[in-house]
């Protein structure tokens, strides 16, 4: 089986047993202060280091183009609560355009 | 006798499963879309469309989803892929938690049906139900309606990312970012409890990830970013 069957299939199982566990396990388990405080603080720093690895490295390079342009239009469009769709067709629009004039 | 529902009380009644159905089917249609940006990237991430569309079936949550495929799409290995996508998925199972008094689901077949459809947007729609009746309409039809959007669009993306070179490519490339942007951004809201807290560790993580590219193995600057969540600060006062 090559390497992305088991990234994937290993990541599903992973996924979907913590999904079983939150409606199995009895709920003072999960509910510890020191695990819900974890819990609620982990997608924030892994999302956030996600945005910036995908808009601004290239493999062990950091740099700039027109993800971080893309990056950009999309924050102003969130802050200005556009639809999540629309905040997507602004940010490939800006991506695109870049590539276009570059 | 009295009946038992009167027939004002069966209207409001049937007005709420109503509004119930049409808010769950409307997120459904909107979050499907994502789907199609998903099965884009996961291609141009180097998964064939039978990975991208295992993982929409078999994952179904979309955060780790993208997390996943984007490490191994930066060079990452498995064990850096597979750690940012369970790390991303352990809110599910506080949402399983909270969502077992609501939903109740009895019998080991409809725990197994019911947990592969925690997800942030059934669990959204289940506890801003009005009653335990709604909560699980609620949670059934908008995780069904996901689920389905989800694995359609993610299998047209898949197909459709094959087709795409120069121009629509570097649009892909902006999109991956802007949508792990849109899953982080209402967590930094002020609707959302500690959004200073929530802030602090979401740049810290940025900043980790950041400093760690040049030096790591690709997808291991992900996983570290985890540190920064010892900025969130008020460890001491529970």
């Amino acid at each position: 089986m090559s390497e992305l069957w088991v990234a994937v299939l290993l990541g599903a199982a992973g996924c979907y047993l913590l999904k079983l566990a939150g409606l199995s396990v009895p709920s003072a388990w999960v509910e510890h202060p020191v695990v819900r405080r974890v819990v609620d603080f982990v997608p924030a720093a892994l999302l956030a280091a996600l945005v910036a690895v995908q808009a601004a490295t290239s493999g062990p390079q950091l740099v700039v183009d027109g993800r971080l342009a893309g990056l950009a239009v999309a924050a102003l469009a969130l802050a200005l609560r556009a639809p999540f769709v629309v905040v997507l067709l602004l940010a490939g629009a800006t991506g695109a355009g870049v590539h276009l004039l570059a | 006798m009295v009946p038992l529902q009167s027939p004002v009380v069966d209207d409001e009644a049937r007005a709420a499963r109503r509004a119930t159905i049409r808010d769950a089917l409307g997120l459904g249609v909107a979050v499907g879309l994502y789907g199609a940006a998903f099965g884009a990237a996961a291609v141009a991430a180097g998964l064939d469309a039978w990975q991208a569309c295992a993982l929409s079936l078999l994952m179904f949550t979309g955060a780790s989803q993208f997390a996943l495929v984007g490490v191994l799409g930066a060079g990452g290995g498995v064990l850096a892929a597979v750690g940012s996508a369970v790390l991303l998925g352990t809110r599910n199972t506080i949402y399983g938690v909270r969502l077992v008094p609501l939903l109740q689901p009895r019998g080991g077949v409809r725990r197994l049906g019911t947990a592969h459809l925690v997800i942030d947007e059934s669990t959204a729609l289940a506890l801003a139900a009005p009653d335990r009746a709604n909560a699980r309409l609620a949670f059934t039809v908008g995780g069904g309606s996901i689920f389905l959007g989800w694995n359609a669009t993610t299998l047209l993306g898949a197909l459709g990312a094959d087709a795409l070179t120069g121009p629509w490519l570097a649009a892909l490339d902006a999109v991956v970012p802007a949508a792990f942007l849109a899953l982080l951004w209402p967590r930094l809201q002020r609707a959302w409890a500690e959004p200073a807290a929530q802030r602090r560790v979401a740049l810290g993580g940025a900043v980790v990830a950041l400093a760690l590219t040049p030096f790591v193995p690709a997808g291991v600057q992900v996983i570290a970013a985890v540190a920064a969540v010892a900025l969130a600060g008020g460890w001491r006062r529970r």
